[in-house]
């Protein structure tokens, strides 16, 4: 099987989707001439014209409504955001707009559009660049909210969002873009709403998504010289949320720990261990430990930054304690 | 349809009077060489920046003057010290201009305890109390209302500062930079709006995003005085700034100044100086309008100037950089304890 990057594995994606479906045109900041912020959208501007990736100004809010515009009228918009931090400005579009329409139309107007770009921190970047913001969106009734962390996933879950007739917000990574993996040549979509097990084990269970899929893996590995071995299951969908796979795995190892990238309060684990007390309760046989980004805006100094972020370390010591193997 | 300028874009207030009550020493015509100083000042701090950089010191993004220093440089030799000054995340220039120290922004640039906001903030999150110097801001637009609402306090409190707010060209295509002229004009603030134009937003040429490509008549919508000015020539700006101020301390006028000039690197130290968005060509043919060249060439036709004086303020300016470096390099990184320090102020009722 092909080993591609992340992002050669979105840019496939994009390219297929547009290939099989002219309806489906992708826009935003410096998608076209400058090949993609992050070169996600590399080589598309030269193939698809410029039509169908188009350089926006920067204004997040009116993009995104245009995008919304067009989807009400039978276009499938692409709206890719340089970070999900700038999107914060186009979130009345995004929730009021495009998660509502259909609704409050009476399903008259359904809004066939993907939301995408990178979340959550990468490498000092600080307060106001380096924020996960899945939790906000996974609150909102008429999106779906999905958060690949590897290039199979990635690929599948785009193809997805973007044949899918609802808004679909997908959440990347800057630290994920140049990560590989296996990637097939042939077709394949991933179904949205499917959570992936994506390692065996018995004695807990790590509960995650996104980038921290890598982390919750390393640790894993670590444990297992330990002689722990760990359940990695990554939820890939975080709206809606595939409750049967986080209480599959609960009942197998009465143990779980569930790691986010973002902060503690009202975050997504929030949302899961919910799930796991209200289907699990006889089955745990320890409280359920979170992982997240310490409840700070990120700061800017690497010691700080390290201490901020969730990681390998952390994550151990978070399996450990519900193991009752530390304090 | 012509473009219909509003009157008041042609206002131009008479220069002040030499003397006058209301200037302080700062605005008080400051020497050739004082702004020569303070441009090579950021020119060599920006350079060891560049440096520091791709040694790891510095990390994240980290946005350099290098050509536009002529701009942050004139426009804040026109303020008073009780003024207000607001910039983007493009903010060492502008900082170092305000005066504050270049050390405390080195040492925050390296992620250290004494940088001026602790090495909480790094590059784009430059903050200095002590000068006004109301930070460095990330999000592109985002602290255009925030000088808005500065300009609003100015008035509340009846003082007669005023807020100078630096910003991108390609920040005027969005909303918050509408919303907070309009508010200001509509209010009647003394605020300066700023427009650095150095041509492209990361990698968008203006012509590219902006419908109009004389930015400066964005004012227009608002009823609000502008100007266009050449941000290669450092008295042109201070001169403008000069204006501006003055209608805003006199009758609470706002102004927009598009101040073009070009930046001689990548958009930050992550991005390819030329390439696809831009030619070489293009860049070097820019690089002949260096301010400091220019200024230096002005100096030496005034018989102000030789090149061992040049060479002797360079070799200050340089031990100055020098010292920041050292400074920042022998500061502490933050305390652990600091990482849950000021998310809140202390506010026990
Ligand atoms: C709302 C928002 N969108 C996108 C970005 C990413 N970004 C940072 S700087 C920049 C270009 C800004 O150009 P301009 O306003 O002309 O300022 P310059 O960098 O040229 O000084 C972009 C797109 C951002 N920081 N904020
Ligand atoms: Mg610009």
């Amino acid at each position: 099987m092909p080993v591609i990057t992340y992002r050669d594995a979105l840019n496939q994606a994009l390219r297929e989707e547009m290939q099989r479906d002219d309806r489906v045109f992708i826009m935003g900041e410096e998608v076209g001439v400058y090949q993609g912020a992050y070169k996600v959208s590399k080589g598309m501007l030269q193939e698809f014209g410029e039509m169908r990736v188009v350089d926006t100004p920067i204004t997040e809010l009116g993009f995104a409504g245009v995008g919304v515009g067009a989807a009400m009228v039978g276009l499938r918009p692409i709206i890719e955001f340089m970070t999900w931090n700038f999107a914060l400005l186009a979130l009345d579009q995004v929730v009021n707009s495009a998660a509502k329409m259909l609704y409050m139309s009476g399903g008259q107007f359904s809004i066939p559009i993907v939301f995408r770009g990178p979340n959550g921190a990468a490498l000092q970047l600080s307060a106001q660049h380096s924020q996960a913001w899945e939790s906000w969106l996974a609150h909102i009734p008429g999106l779906k909210v999905v958060a690949p962390g590897t290039p199979y996933d990635a690929k599948g879950l785009l193809k997805s969002a973007v044949r899918d007739e609802n808004p679909v917000i997908v959440l990347e990574g800057e630290m994920l873009y140049n990560t590989k993996g296996d990637v097939p040549a042939e077709e394949y979509l991933i179904p949205i709403g499917k959570a992936a097990l994506k390692r065996e084990g018995d004695h807990c269970s790590i509960i995650t998504h996104g980038k921290m899929i890598l982390v919750a893996l390393q640790a894993a590995d670590q444990l297992a010289k330990e002689g722990i071995r760990v359940e990695v299951l990554d939820l890939l969908s975080l709206r809606p949320m595939d409750v049967e796979a986080i209480v599959a795995t609960v009942r197998k190892t009465n143990r779980a720990v569930v790691l986010e990238e973002g902060w503690e309060v009202a975050g997504i684990g929030a949302q899961v261990v919910d799930y796991i007390q209200r289907e699990c309760f006889d089955d745990l046989d320890a409280p359920v430990v979170r992982v997240h980004q310490t409840d700070v805006p990120m700061p800017y100094a690497k010691n700080l930054e390290r201490a901020a972020k969730p990681d390998v370390p952390k994550t151990i010591a978070a399996v450990k304690r519900v193991m009752y193997l530390e304090q | 349809m012509p473009k219909k300028k509003s009157d008041s874009s042609v206002t131009i207030a008479a220069p002040p009077e030499p003397g006058s009550a209301r200037l302080t020493e700062q605005s008080a015509a400051p020497s050739r060489t004082a702004l020569l100083r303070e441009m090579l000042l950021i020119r060599r701090f920006e350079e060891r920046c560049a440096e520091a950089y791709a040694l790891g010191k510095i990390g994240g993004f980290c946005h350099l003057y290098i050509g536009q220093e002529a701009v942050g440089v004139g426009a804040i030799s026109a303020l008073r010290d009780d003024d207000y000054v607001i910039a983007s995340y493009r903010d060492h220039g502008q900082a170092l201009a305000r005066g504050v120290p270049p050390r405390a922004i080195m040492a925050e640039l390296f992620g250290r305890s004494d940088g001026c906001s602790k090495g909480k903030g790094g590059s784009m999150h430059v903050f200095d109390r002590n000068v006004n110097f109301l930070g460095g801001h990330g999000i592109v637009g985002g602290h255009i209302p925030l000088a808005t609402g500065v300009g609003f306090a100015i008035k509340y409190r009846g003082g007669d500062q005023v807020c100078l707010c630096f910003f991108g060209e390609a920040a005027v295509n969005g909303g918050a930079f509408h919303e907070a002229l309009n508010m200001a004009a509509l209010w009647k603030l003394p605020v300066i709006y700023l427009i650095e134009n150095n041509r492209y937003g990361m990698g968008t040429a203006l012509e590219r995003a902006s419908a109009i490509n004389d930015i400066a008549e964005r004012a227009c919508s608002y009823d609000m005085p502008n100007e266009v000015v050449d941000g290669q020539e450092v008295f042109a700006v201070r001169e403008a700034v000069m204006r501006a101020a003055q209608r805003a301390r006199n009758d609470h006028t706002p102004t927009l100044i598009e101040v073009r000039t070009y930046r001689f690197m990548g958009h930050s130290m992550s991005d390819a100086v030329s390439g696809t968005y831009r030619t070489k060509e293009e860049l070097e043919e820019h690089m002949k309008r260096d301010p400091i060249t220019l200024l230096r060439g002005e100096m030496e036709r005034h018989g102000e100037w030789s090149d061992q004086d040049m060479s002797a303020l360079d070799e200050e300016i340089k031990g100055i950089v020098e010292d920041a470096w050292n400074y920042a390099d022998a500061s502490p990184e933050p305390a652990l304890e600091s990482l849950t320090e000021d998310v809140y102020v202390n506010s026990e009722l």
